[in-house]
């Protein structure tokens, strides 16, 4: 097996849970346009938060070369259903990350702050009523409440402090969840930023944003 | 789950202050084979518990690695080989996790623990 990255007929599957669609490969397209940025970034710990059927931490992992480049892989979502297809996913291409079904990173703040290198996020981002946010089954996959921001901003400051001091993240935004005050909030906290990859389908115009911690900020 | 997410993770309850190690109980343990890596191990060693890692290797069935480590022991083959066992190969498929401080069970199931919390827990 050698894939580039996840591919659609191995990806698990499961009627509650968020199968992959324009933004998650939006997410990956970017991960892969830089690609040789994180080869060379040498990541130790990856992360990803609201991992789905595993389509983009499977093709992170695939990206950044199996276990050979010594990167060890982390996973989290909401829905338990959705870690399990994750599993399958990982599985089905030979590769593997550490799941955990959590809300964002709860249980993992305390021991694993400052020391994720690379983390990406599809968070939901829909703008919906708030009480959609966060409730059970497939709703809560894209559910963003006010703006789509609801879920976005409780992850920030999460992200903040399990990034290590060379961390990278890379999120996926809708032009309604307003990236470029997303920038301006991370910028707050020493963070530079970039959108790596811009696109409009049908539905929603994509921003995904890459951010860096720099010093000069 | 492997140990290195063991101690990774602690529990997160309202009003719990000192909620690592969680306790390891259990029922089904396996053992899979991973690439040995002494680069990752080198880079990791620094962010490992390591009392929290020798116990739990021990409750796995797993008591090859020494009370204390320091840095200097990363030099010893058999130190990393042993290391590389402990934290990746030995993996936690079914039983629980238990938060030291109140008793509550973070159920391990297919080897993916369950951390979410209840409504009054959060
Ligand atoms: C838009 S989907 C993205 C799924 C997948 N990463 C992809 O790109 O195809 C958002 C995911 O985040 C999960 N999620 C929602 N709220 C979450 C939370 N508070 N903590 C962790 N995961 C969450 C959902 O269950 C869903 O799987």
């Amino acid at each position: 097996m050698n894939f580039r990255t996840a591919q659609i007929r191995l990806v698990s599957s499961h009627p509650e849970v968020y199968e992959p669609c324009d933004d998650s490969f939006a997410l990956v397209d970017a991960l892969l346009a830089d690609r040789t940025n994180l080869v060379q970034h040498q990541p130790t710990l990856c992360m990803e938060v609201g991992c789905g059927s595993g389509y983009v931490i499977t093709s992170l992992a695939l990206i950044l070369g199996k276990e050979s480049v010594g990167a060890h892989f982390i996973a989290t979502d909401i829905n338990p259903h959705a870690v399990r297809v994750t599993q399958e996913t990982l599985e089905a291409h030979g590769v593997h990350a550490e799941l955990i079904s959590t809300d964002i990173a709860l249980g993992l703040e305390q021991r694993l702050a400052g020391s994720v290198d690379v983390m990406v996020v599809n968070p939901p981002y829909v703008p919906t009523p708030e009480d959609e946010v966060g409730c059970e089954g497939i709703v809560s996959a894209w559910a963003g409440g006010e703006n789509g921001r609801v879920v976005i901003d409780r992850i920030l400051p999460i992200a903040d402090n399990l990034l290590s001091e060379k961390g990278w993240l890379y999120m996926v935004t809708l032009a309604a969840n307003n990236p470029i005050q997303i920038c301006r909030t991370m910028r707050e906290k020493g963070y530079a930023s970039r959108i790596v990859l811009q696109r409009s389908t049908e539905e929603e115009s994509l921003h995904i944003i890459k951010f860096w911690r720099d010093s000069d900020i | 789950m492997r140990l290195l997410t063991h101690n990774m993770l602690a529990s997160n309850i309202k009003g719990v202050t000192n909620g690592f190690p969680l306790r390891i109980e259990v029922e089904k343990a396996i053992e899979k084979q991973v690439d040995f890596n002494p680069e990752f191990l080198k880079n990791m060693f620094t962010k490992i518990h390591w009392k929290a890692l020798v116990d739990a290797s021990r409750i796995m069935g797993f008591a090859e690695l020494p009370e204390e480590a320091d840095s200097s022991m990363l030099e010893s083959d058999d130190f990393l080989r042993n290391f590389h066992h402990a934290l990746l190969e030995l993996h936690l498929e079914e039983g629980a996790l238990v938060c030291p401080e109140t008793g509550r069970r973070f159920p391990v199931n297919k080897g993916i623990p369950n951390m979410l919390l209840h409504e009054d827990e959060v």
